[in-house]
């Protein structure tokens, strides 16, 4: 009885690929985000919020930290599974999915991988169930595409670390419980967990978002906030530490936004089905069919280009550019397609009776954060020239 | 507690069904099958029961292979272990399946026994009253209110422009009806788990068929709709087609 006509887009029977488990996930995902997320979502985006009453929600499902082992609270999930969980997440909204994505890859990946066994075992199980909440701040003012450049720093004294500087574009700030933050410890990048409530530490929120209204995206300052020292991340050592977190998160962005571009394809497609003019459905027309054929085509590629990703990522031979190529390709394809389907559903395709122009507005954050269209060229250009253009 | 929840497997609801070549049976090619609906609302009582008195879910389904589509929904929404009764083909009628359940289900000595009040693929709405009838046990169907204590049950039923309660005692055969409850979304630590729950098979027992089907027809293409476009003008010849074309007034 849960069940809604939305079938997704699967012109190359991808299903016949999937395993059973991993359909289940990513039906119960869909009929949540069909049930839970989709008829209240618009009203959040206006209001500028994000739906708080989702958090449990999803925590009850297991959609936070899914992929890591059980005995953390993880579900032992494959990658397969993960990607439909994000694809489907942000064909609700690419707020919902970055605040899962901020969860699993950003919060929990890092204290997994990098956190003392006390660490793991104190904050994971909370995370999954989201009792608490986190969030990852590495970009700041000054340094956006090139973190590595950053100035918050970290000073070791007698009773911990004394941290000072700032953060900027910070998903989930406000609302975090735990922030992961990056900072240079005598020059060398480091992982630190401040706690919500440390003196000396302070997350307004950010005004005037006209993209990723319904998610929290906040400043993180610190004045002399001094942390105790165990909430140093021990294994955590050099720039490469955060990058390897946003490895994840891309990932997860990689198969997220196909779920925005099946959405605007499959209303686009229904739409001009039954909108006349003319004398005859705009779905008849050549130049609709070209449009269709094109957001179909790029739709699958992007699929064909995940499920290899997947496949890699659970055999351990994905390397970072890997996951660059799709970042970069799909949100590229998504921004295309959801901007040609606000132009096929005419004057209609502006209002917010129809998905659209949000998942329009989303593209353009998503699409920048997690490394730029640009940077992630850069990437892939270094890694098949040798020459790193942005050093 | 022992329940047992009965499920059947059918096309998925929002199917474009087309006639076989056989023309008895429907073309299964690119159909996608589900859990029957209204099974669901047995489910998620099943294991809500289970969840209030502790104890066992057995999902139970007659059928191919193909059933077992049934069995692991009830599965990921915590039916804990399951039986296919394995039938040959495809060739069985509401008879043949009634015998089937309640042979199986007698040896299990459940304390209750859950249906869906029907099974969207051939709205027979007979299998759980016959199985009951062949198990020796009351029943109740197009239930959308449970309520146990001790043996005693106390049920809400639909009827025609209002409801019905009733009392009945355990061991007791029950059909959902939307309503009851709201099935949930299987969590993944319950769809994991789920992988390792098994399927015992079971052969059937030989029951032949009651009846059987001649010959299965799509109904008759919708007719051209008629547009009247000249407002309240219209209204008189509308309404006079309406009561003697069309004979709804
Ligand atoms: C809604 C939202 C949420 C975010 N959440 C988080 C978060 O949770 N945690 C976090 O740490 N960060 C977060 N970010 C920050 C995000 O990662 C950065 O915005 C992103 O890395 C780009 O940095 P920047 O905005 O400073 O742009 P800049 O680095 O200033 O880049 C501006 C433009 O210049 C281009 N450019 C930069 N360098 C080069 C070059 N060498 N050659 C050619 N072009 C170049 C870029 O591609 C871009 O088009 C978020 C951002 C947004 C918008
Ligand atoms: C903010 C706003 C203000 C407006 N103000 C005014 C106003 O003041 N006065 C006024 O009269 N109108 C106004 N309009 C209406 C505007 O002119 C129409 O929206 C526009 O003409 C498109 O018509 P439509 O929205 O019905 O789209 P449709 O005609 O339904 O077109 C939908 C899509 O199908 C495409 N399409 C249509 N026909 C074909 C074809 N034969 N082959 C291929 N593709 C086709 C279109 O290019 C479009 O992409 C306004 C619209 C907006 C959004």
């Amino acid at each position: 009885m849960s069940k809604s006509d939305y079938k997704g887009v699967d012109y190359y029977n991808l299903d016949d690929l999937y395993a059973d488990e991993e359909k289940a996930i990513r039906g119960t995902v869909r009929d949540f985000v069909d049930h839970e997320v989709i008829p209240i979502i618009e009203k959040y985006n206006q209001e500028m919020k994000f739906p708080m009453h989702l958090i449990p929600k999803m925590g009850e499902l297991g959609l936070f930290g899914p992929t890591l082992p059980v005995e953390y609270g993880g579900m032992g999930i494959n990658n397969v599974s993960y990607g439909l969980i994000m694809q489907e997440l942000e064909r609700g909204d690419s707020g919902v999915r970055s605040f899962a994505s901020v969860m699993s890859g950003l919060v929990m990946y890092p204290i997994y991988t990098y956190g003392s066994e006390e660490q793991k075992k104190f904050w994971l199980p909370k995370l999954a169930t989201a009792e608490k909440i986190g969030c990852f701040g590495l970009t700041e003012p000054d340094f956006g595409s090139n973190p590595g450049g950053m100035i918050t720093k970290a000073e070791k004294v007698s009773d911990g670390y004394l941290l000072n500087g700032a953060k900027m574009w910070i998903t989930n700030g406000t609302i975090a419980d735990v922030a992961v933050v990056w900072a240079k410890l005598d020059g060398k990048v480091k992982g630190f967990l401040v706690e919500k409530g440390t003196k000396g530490f302070s997350a307004p929120e950010t005004k005037g978002k006209l993209s990723l209204r319904a998610s929290v995206t906040s400043e993180l300052v610190f004045e002399d906030c001094l942390i105790p020292a165990e909430n140093i991340l021990p294994k955590s050592s050099g720039l490469k530490s955060p990058l390897s977190c946003l490895t994840q998160a891309r990932y997860g962005i990689a198969w997220g936004v196909i779920g925005m571009a099946m959405h605007c394809y499959h209303t686009a497609l229904e739409y001009t089905k039954s909108r006349i003019q003319f004398g005859k459905p705009l779905a008849a027309f050549q130049i609709t069919q070209e449009k269709l054929a094109y957001m179909l085509t790029e739709i699958t590629k992007a699929q064909l280009l995940d499920y290899r990703l997947a496949q890699m990522k659970d055999n351990g031979t994905m390397r970072p550019q890997h996951v660059s190529m799709a970042k970069r390709n799909n949100c590229e394809l998504a921004k295309t397609i959801a901007s040609m389907a606000r132009e096929m559903l005419g004057a209609n395709g502006i209002l917010d009776e129809y998905p659209i122009m949000r998942h329009l507005n989303n593209i353009e954050s998503v699409k920048t954060y997690e490394g730029t269209h640009e940077m992630h060229t850069l990437i892939l250009g270094e890694d098949v020239t040798g020459f790193a253009a942005f050093e | 507690m022992k329940i047992v929840v009965c499920v059947s497997t059918v096309p998925d609801s929002t199917t474009k069904i087309k006639v076989g070549g056989s023309g008895k049976s429907i073309d299964e090619a690119g159909v996608t099958f589900i859990i029957n609906p209204y099974d669901e609302f047995a489910v998620e009582e099943a294991v809500q029961l289970k969840e209030k008195n502790t104890g066992e879910v057995i999902a139970v389904s007659f059928g191919t292979d193909r059933a077992k589509e049934g069995i692991k929904k009830a599965f990921q929404m915590g039916a804990d272990k399951g039986i296919l009764i394995k039938a040959a083909s495809d060739d069985f009628d509401s008879y043949t399946v009634a015998k089937n359940l309640a042979a199986v289900i007698k040896d299990l000595s459940p304390d209750i026994v859950l249906f869906g009040k029907q099974s969207i693929d051939f709205d027979g709405l007979v299998v759980p009253k016959m199985t009951a009838e062949f198990l020796g046990m009351p029943s109740v169907n197009v239930v959308t209110k449970l309520e146990l204590n001790g043996t005693d049950a106390t049920i809400e039923r639909e009827i025609e422009g209002g409801k019905e309660t009733l009392k009945a005692k355990l061991p007791l055969v029950i059909g959902a009806q939307k309503g009851l409850n709201t099935p949930r979304y299987p969590n993944l630590k319950s769809i994991m788990a789920s992988k390792s729950k098994p399927i015992e098979e079971k052969a059937a027992i030989d029951e032949p068929v009651k009846s059987s089907v001649l010959e299965m027809n799509l109904p008759a293409a919708k007719g051209q709709g008629k547009v009247f476009s000249d407002g309240a003008a219209n209204v008189p010849e509308l309404v006079r087609l309406l009561r003697e074309e069309a004979k709804v007034i």
